[in-house]
């Protein structure tokens, strides 16, 4: 005997315990099935954009730590890229390298929270989060020691950082650095062949490659799809050419490959801090800027290869003490562009996995 | 909602977009004075005999030592908060590790982030969703004052003007030591209640 | 690397292609008139040589004479990458082609133009409000909104 059923429309969030952030998925569902799914953002839309218009351009740079707050020190370095970029400034060598120790510490934190909250969706209720808060409070205390902030750091400056890095600090990382390959391993020996978490993630949430280069998704996504792009190789910034690391990626483009790139990165990124350490140089940590900086009219656009994607910034000066358009390139939100395509036929517990999958900030969505 | 043949996405009917926008304009009429601080547990003129002194006494020991979190993180605070109950800053010691989703069985909301306009009508309903007794932690810069984002056209100055505040913390964001604080305060705050007062 | 094309040689081509499309070229960007924009995007999206796949951007800024409308746009297999602008002149109802059909990565993002800046979008499969709330009057982003 069939059963009749209605659709009908729930809605998920905008406060809710599984979604990242204040979003909300106006999802159509027939029983448990997800017929159809329209997101709803600007529950954080704070006006980031029109509120840099009013700010110098160095008084930005707390704007921008707020956009990604997982993330903050690579928000600020995209920033200040593109500043640079525009006004013509060179950075010191010592500050370079502290740039991509801080960014890749940066992206270890960020990628323990983004596999930890999506084990949590899984099912695996407070266990990995926990373990990964604890790895992640060691970077946490290392950023501490370093500018005295714990999550909206406000570090990097037009020219270089802010100020030299301690003597504590270096040899705190050595012994951070020899710590954590163990700690992925420890992860990996518990989940990577869990059966619980490939029977909930392998073949959920797929999306293809055409349809990942045609919504414009970057990082994670993109590669977990099987497309091997990385604006670290592509098209490197600072001093990433000199540093030798592999991009891993996915071959079909479910959750269970997004989960295990982040998961190689974190192993990438290890790489990449022993090797700027080893060639970190003496010298200045910030070229002499004034602080109130009049770039000439023109305009530029700095991209870099944030945790979540590409961020880039799109900066227009008209040579005033404040930018004249400060346009952000958000990879949270264009990789949701994607997401009513991943969702669409699957059950509801699967369309919060394939969500927490993509690992969005809405701070950075919303902007 | 339907779906467009030709290019296959949404289009989606807007009456639920309408009624939203409805209620967003009119809270936001009606919220331009923040409300003010509840004082009662300030006040002095209370005529204590012993009964009811033993009775404050435990109760207001039961309510403060296991205060449950309602889910409402919108913004970077919740990540200091999320930090404050993982196991380095324990607040499991206080009987706060239990976040309640359902607002029915919650007594604390800490609201860690920034509330825009378009957010504030679902914080009030979650709010007045949450049984009495119920108390109200602002935790960073956003929450008491708008914070860094102040001047923005969609960001609501504080808290106090959708619901009524205990304890302000201030910070961008407070560190965990400082939150565990803030609640520390809290469990004074209840502790000089009175049932006597209650509801005035 | 990836090579920023130059504004002037794809004009060139593009010229040849579409006569009176470009209103102005350099070395960084060019310049095209609206009514051409779909021509142009079809074009450096499905020509071999260029093949525009990946589209990074789009943003709007108010320069008060004109709002005008950047497109960012990659090509993955030959990376190289190219800046399209394109302008409206007037300030009351702009209106402008989509792009929608062709990288669906615009989507959201002409959303948010629309409702921050004001330009609608002709095709566009659902243009409305992305962040503010259906009733809100005015477009924050212009500059003549404070």
């Amino acid at each position: 005997m069939a059963i009749k059923t209605e659709p009908f429309v729930v809605n998920l969030g905008p406060l809710h315990p599984s979604t990242h952030g204040v979003f909300r998925m106006k999802t159509t569902l027939d029983g448990e099935v997800v017929v159809d799914m329209e997101p709803v953002f600007g529950y954080l839309h704070r006006g980031i954009e029109k509120l840099a218009e009013e700010r110098a351009y160095s008084g930005v740079i707390p704007l921008t730590d707020r956009l990604d707050y997982l993330a903050s020190m690579s928000n600020n370095l995209a920033y200040v890229l593109a500043v640079e970029k525009l006004a013509g400034i060179t950075v010191p060598e010592r500050a370079e390298y502290l740039r991509v120790i801080i960014a890749e510490l940066q992206r270890l934190a960020s990628h323990l929270c983004a596999v930890g909250f999506f084990l949590n969706d899984c099912g695996a209720f407070m266990t990995p989060v926990l373990y990964m808060i604890r790895e992640r409070e060691k970077i946490l205390d290392l950023f501490d020691m370093v500018c005295g902030q714990r999550l909206t750091y406000n570090y990097m400056r037009v020219g270089g950082v802010s100020h030299d890095i301690p003597e504590e600090f270096l040899p705190a990382l050595y012994k951070f650095i020899q710590r954590m390959p163990g700690f992925i391993d420890e992860y990996d020996q518990l989940l990577k062949e869990n059966e619980v978490l490939l029977v909930r993630a392998k073949g959920v949430g797929v999306l293809p490659k055409e349809l990942a280069i045609n919504v414009s998704a970057s990082g994670p996504v993109l590669r977990g799809s099987g497309v091997k792009w990385d604006i670290r190789k592509a098209d490197p910034y600072s001093v990433y050419d000199r540093f030798e690391f592999d991009i891993p990626t996915g071959t079909v483009g479910d959750c269970y490959d997004r989960y295990r790139v982040r998961i190689e990165e974190m192993r990438q990124s290890v790489r990449i801090i022993k090797q700027a350490m080893e060639q970190l140089p003496e010298g200045e940590v910030r070229s002499d800027v004034p602080p109130l900086i009049r770039p000439p009219v023109g305009e530029a656009y700095a991209r870099i290869e944030a945790p979540k994607g590409e961020l880039g910034f799109y900066l227009v000066s008209d040579n005033s003490i404040a930018p004249y358009r400060c346009a952000i390139r958000a990879p949270s939100l264009i990789n949701l562009t994607a997401l009513r395509d991943m969702v669409k036929g699957w059950k509801v517990a699967d369309a919060i996995i394939t969500f927490g999958s993509i690992d969005i900030c809405m701070g950075e969505v919303d902007r | 909602m339907e779906v467009d043949e030709s290019t296959g996405m949404y289009v989606s009917t807007t009456e639920l977009d309408i009624a939203e926008g409805k209620v967003i304009e009119a809270l936001k009429k009606r919220s331009q004075q923040p409300i003010p601080d509840p004082d009662s547990w300030l006040d002095e003129e209370l005529h204590r005999n012993i009964l009811l002194t033993s009775v404050d006494a435990i109760l207001n020991w039961a309510r403060r030592s296991s205060l449950w979190p309602v889910v409402c993180f919108p913004a970077c605070c919740a990540f200091e908060f999320i930090t404050t109950a993982a196991s380095r800053f324990d607040i499991s010691r206080f009987g706060m590790e239990i976040i309640r989703a359902s607002p029915r069985q919650a007594d604390l909301m800490i609201t860690a982030g920034t509330l825009t306009w378009k957010m504030a009508p679902q914080v009030r309903r979650i709010y007045d969703q949450m049984p009495e007794p119920k108390w109200v932690i602002a935790m960073g810069a956003c929450a008491i004052s708008g914070g860094i984002f102040r001047s923005s056209y969609n960001v609501v100055p504080g808290y106090s003007r959708i619901v009524p505040v205990d304890v302000y913390v201030p910070g961008c964001p407070p560190r965990p030591e400082a939150l565990l604080y803030g609640i520390r305060m809290l469990h004074h705050k209840i502790s000089k209640g009175s049932i006597a007062t209650e509801g005035k | 690397m990836t090579v920023a094309l130059s504004g002037k040689e794809i004009a060139d081509k593009l010229e040849q292609q579409f006569p009176g499309s470009i209103v102005e070229s350099s070395q960084d960007s060019l310049v095209v008139k609206s009514e051409f924009l779909s021509d142009v995007a079809s074009f450096l999206k499905d020509t071999p040589d260029l093949d525009f796949n990946y589209l990074v951007s789009i943003t709007a800024v108010d320069y008060y004479d004109y709002l005008e409308v950047v497109y960012r746009l990659t090509s993955m297999k030959h990376n190289h990458s190219l800046v399209v602008k394109t302008r409206c002149y007037e300030r009351v109802n702009p209106v402008l082609p989509s792009v929608v059909s062709l990288w669906r990565g615009a989507e959201l993002q002409e959303r948010e133009i629309y409702d921050l800046m004001g330009i609608s979008f002709d095709g566009h499969p659902n243009l409305k409000r992305l962040f503010l709330w259906h009733g809100f009057e005015g477009h924050p982003l212009r500059k003549d909104y404070w």
